[in-house]
């Protein structure tokens, strides 16, 4: 089957049921997605599909009907993103292994909702679990980047 | 100092081709380990020296041995290297290095010998040097116990200042301009004209001499780093998807590998049947492991999907089989055969029982899973000359002692290479992972095995934190407390944790009592007694081990018994409290919160003290009772540290570690039916979400002499806090976590 990942087509030969979690990661080597859970519980493995934020491990090879982006595809250390710069301006990560999936939830948010308020924050972004609990930077981190983006 | 110079380079630092032509400088002296350890003579002895700093070619790497799990370990060893170094932090690299006893852990013996951290007398500081020793013997290479910067903060910084001397000795003797005229800035040394020689183009230099020992620290008030806000030298990576953790490792020709072993923890497996699992798609092998069995395939969801697929019949476990038995235990554990320790007992409890008005309590605190975000994995690759080991350990040495074991390598053959970790918590001071990877790649010699646990296998194989009872008698007399007795009841977790390692531990584990028995608090009778349940499920350290459990039963017990005298939380603790930076930790956080204000209906406040790994941490929680439930509004935090090395990071692992106790103290157990864990998955395993999470007003003390760690000293009382604070607001006083079993959050 074929795949547009950051805008590289990929031709995968993969099972229906394989979850698109593991052909970015085990298929096509992109490893800034995460298992967490596998069942949809944490957010680790957060992408984009058209611009919208989904869960990959419960997204299934066959059912991707759209370009996808990865944390990769989204900015790089070189091009940052403005979630990005926001997330390290607040030095929000301590392990970071959740960072992933919740900058790119975050990116998700900021499009939809320019300038969410707290409680728009907590509902979309509380599927996103962090075990180090840096959510109040998280927070922070959000409102510093619906700023950014709206001056621009 | 000649010798052992050259015998310490020769030691240490020419094994790796990679320094060939470079030089690495390190700074650490003891005595040689003896026959004795604990008589070892502190006066003269030999000494040797460790690398912490490498430069060579291709730049300036600091050696960085204690691992990072989030803490940002890495950051601050590399900040206290480059503070005497006088490089910047993006002139350099770090690297964990290899596992060596060099890099022992001597912090860590503060916290294993008997003694207060408050105690400072002849025989507790003569005592934790005996610890020392012992330590050293072992080779301790351990990350824990909240030890890392208290453990680093001379050590490295002596590090960095050997390599800055002998890097200027080498450039005097290169310019024939004497030492004293010699600066150092960003890197390189400079010359009283302005010329300037990068440290790497004089490391062929320095590295034909002696390191200069003779070195002095500087002066606090000039340090650039430490205490200043850096930014995490990961912070980047980390919010760019391209730091790569144990679970990203790859190299050639690698497989990957799942597996299941007896969900029951200690029992056997029966037999399998795994004629389904060898005809699906990229499966290699079927292999047999210590109480299981694992798969190896082209894909890790293809070993999960195949291992999965196997029947298995497992054998009974050796501890009881639901929680009525493990409680059962703890309750029948509070008899004078069982008592572990009364290292406190003060005035006569019993007197001062006896025709008063007994306010007695029970308290409980669950099995907790550490639950990491990224499972835990390991790779390894087996050939007839060596092992090679990439994993996320806090225990690198023993990882290497059981990987030779099972593999029947020397263990100086088996190489670890420490990866960056996706959270711990203590969940990787076990290696259950790297030793049946090892087993698996035994059976793949040559191939590299990455075996990657499915979220279902971690959650039933993480080595919980322990189960734990404690009951509290008291009095109150003319609105003081006047008498607390409190006894505590668990299985050992340093019995259970060495266990595993093959360690014996003679004598009482102090882990029972600890975040109990230490507070620096005088109250005219005052007994805590440790009791030794027998082992159960296994356990191990789960952030703040005993006290994370004790903090609780002791502060709210204190709560009580204050309640019950009409005193003041705050004011009654600070009576009560007689030591000096503890109390002005009480005092902090009763000016941060405004303490005493009035507040709205609804609203409670509660306040909690623990003193754990010798920072005294004052919390006061705030809680509204909504219709739907309780919502924790606010908290605010004092934490007596000694110094403060890094506040951004410092703020971030204190919120996250409220975070992370009050999160488990609402809403996370874990339980055993049939002899297995019940919380599978964080659909039944909920730490906090975002939406629960309260304001963090958090406030770093610095009126200390020691420098501490804060890993975890902010774990203890968050709950103690929170149930003190929801007894407030309520009237109902939550005795047994997690608390949602008695009442609703929002």
């Amino acid at each position: 089957m074929k795949l547009t990942v950051n805008g590289t087509s990929h031709d995968v030969d993969v099972e229906d049921d394989m979850p698109l979690l593991w052909v970015l990661r085990d298929e096509l080597g992109i490893k800034g997605v995460k298992y967490g859970c596998g069942v949809a519980q944490c957010g680790a493995c957060t992408v984009h599909i058209d611009g919208v934020a989904v869960r990959s491990c419960q997204t299934l090879a066959a059912d991707v009907d759209g370009a996808v982006t990865t944390i990769e595809g989204l900015g790089t250390p070189e091009a940052l993103h403005a979630v990005q710069e926001a997330w390290i301006a607040h030095q929000v990560a301590q392990c970071g292994y959740c960072q992933s999936g919740q900058i790119m939830q975050a990116a998700s948010l900021l499009s939809d909702i320019p300038n969410p308020s707290d409680a728009d924050i907590d509902e979309a972004m509380s599927g996103n679990l962090c075990r180090c609990g840096t959510y109040t930077r998280i927070r922070a981190a959000v409102k510093t980047a619906a700023t950014k983006l709206q001056k621009v | 100092m000649n010798r052992i110079g050259k015998i310490a380079r020769r030691t240490f630092l020419v094994g790796s081709a990679t320094i060939v032509g470079g030089v690495a400088f390190g700074y650490f002296m003891y005595k040689r380990p003896v026959a004795n350890p604990l008589l070892d003579d502190l006066a003269e002895d030999a000494a040797a020296l460790t690398p912490y700093v490498k430069i060579d070619t291709s730049g300036i790497t600091l050696i960085t041995p204690r691992a990072d799990s989030g803490q940002g370990a890495y950051s601050v060893q590399a900040a206290l290297i480059a503070e005497e170094l006088d490089v910047t932090l993006d002139q350099i690299r770090v690297d964990p290095g290899m596992p060596s006893p060099a890099y022992y852990n001597t912090a860590l013996s503060a916290e294993a010998a008997p003694f207060r951290s408050t105690d400072e007398s002849f025989v507790a500081n003569s005592a934790r040097g005996a610890m020392d020793a012992m330590l050293k013997f072992m080779g301790l290479q351990i990350t824990g116990g909240s030890t890392t910067v208290p453990d680093s903060f001379e050590k490295l910084r002596l590090a960095g200042a050997v390599a800055r001397e002998t890097l200027k000795a080498a450039a005097a003797q290169q310019s024939g301009v004497p030492v004293g005229d010699l600066k150092t800035a960003n890197g390189a040394v400079e010359l009283p004209d302005g010329t300037t020689l990068s440290y790497v183009s004089l490391a062929p230099a320095a590295a034909t001499l002696d390191p200069v020992n003779d070195v002095a620290l500087r002066n606090p008030a000039t340090w650039r780093l430490i205490g200043k806000e850096m930014e995490r030298i990961d912070i980047v990576a980390k919010s760019t998807g391209t730091q790569a953790y144990g679970i990203d490792f790859e190299i050639d020709g690698m497989v990957h590998a799942s597996v299941r072993t007896n969900p029951r923890r200690d029992g056997d497996m029966i037999r399998y049947d795994a004629s389904v699992a060898e005809g699906m798609r990229g499966v290699q092998k079927v292999v047999s492991v210590t109480g299981g069995v694992a798969v190896v395939a082209d894909n890790t969801w293809r070993a999960i999907q195949a291992v999965n697929a196997i029947e298995i019949e497992w054998g009974a476990a050796s501890y009881p089989d639901n929680m009525d038995g493990h409680w059962q235990a703890l309750a029948d554990s509070f008899t004078e055969d069982a008592l572990d320790t009364r290292k406190r007992d003060e005035g006569d409890v019993e007197t001062a029982l006896e025709g008063a008005e007994v306010i007695e309590a029970e308290y409980r605190a669950p099995y907790l899973a550490h639950a990491p975000l990224e499972p835990i994995s390991a790779t390894v690759r087996v050939t007839d000359a060596r092992v090679d080991v990439w994993t996320g350990t806090q225990i690198p040495r023993f990882v290497q002692t059981n990987v030779a074991r099972i593999t029947g390598h020397d263990t100086d053959d088996v190489h670890v290479h420490v990866q960056v970790m996706g959270g711990s918590f203590g969940h990787r001071l076990e290696d259950r992972v790297v030793r049946e990877a090892a087993e698996i790649a035994l059976e793949m010699r040559g191939v590299p095995v990455k075996l990657t646990y499915s979220r279902e296998e971690d959650m039933t194989h993480d080595d919980t934190r322990q189960i734990a009872m404690a009951r509290g008698r008291g009095a109150v007399r003319d609105g003081r407390v006047e008498a607390y007795d409190l006894g505590i009841a668990m299985p050992s977790v340093v019995a259970s944790q060495m266990g595993r390692q093959g360690l014996p531990v003679p004598g009482p584990d102090l882990q029972i009592v600890a975040g109990a028995w230490e507070q620096p608090m005088s109250i005219p009778n005052y007994r805590v007694s440790g009791y030794r349940a027998p082992e159960l499920a296994p356990i191990t350290s789960w952030r703040a081990v005993g006290a994370s459990t004790n903090g609780f039963f002791h502060d709210v017990f204190l709560d009580e018994l204050i309640h019950a005298a009409g005193a003041d939380p705050m004011e009654e603790r600070l009576r009560l409290c007689w030591h000096d930076p503890s109390r002005k930790t009480l005092e902090a956080v009763a000016e941060m919160s405004g303490w005493g204000a009035p507040l709205p209906d609804g609203k409670g406040r509660g306040v909690a003290f623990c003193m754990s790994f010798g920072v005294p941490v004052v919390e006061v929680v705030e809680v509204t009772n909504t219709d739907s439930g309780i919502r924790i509004d606010k908290v605010w935090v004092a934490a007596e540290v000694g110094t403060v090395v890094d506040p951004v990071n410092f703020e971030n692992m204190v919120q996250g570690g409220i975070v992370w106790a009050l999160g488990h103290a609402m809403n996370a157990e874990v339980t055993y039916s049939d002899g297995m864990v019940d919380q599978l998955n964080y659909y039944d395993y909920e730490g906090m979400r975002l939406y629960q999470t309260p304001e963090i007003m958090v406030r770093g003390l610095e009126n200390g002499d020691h420098v501490r760690g804060m890993g975890e000293p902010m774990v203890p009382p968050a709950a103690a806090a929170l149930s003190n604070a929801i007894f407030a607001a309520t009237g109902q006083r939550i005795r047994e976590m997690p608390m949602n079993k008695f009442i609703d959050f929002v």
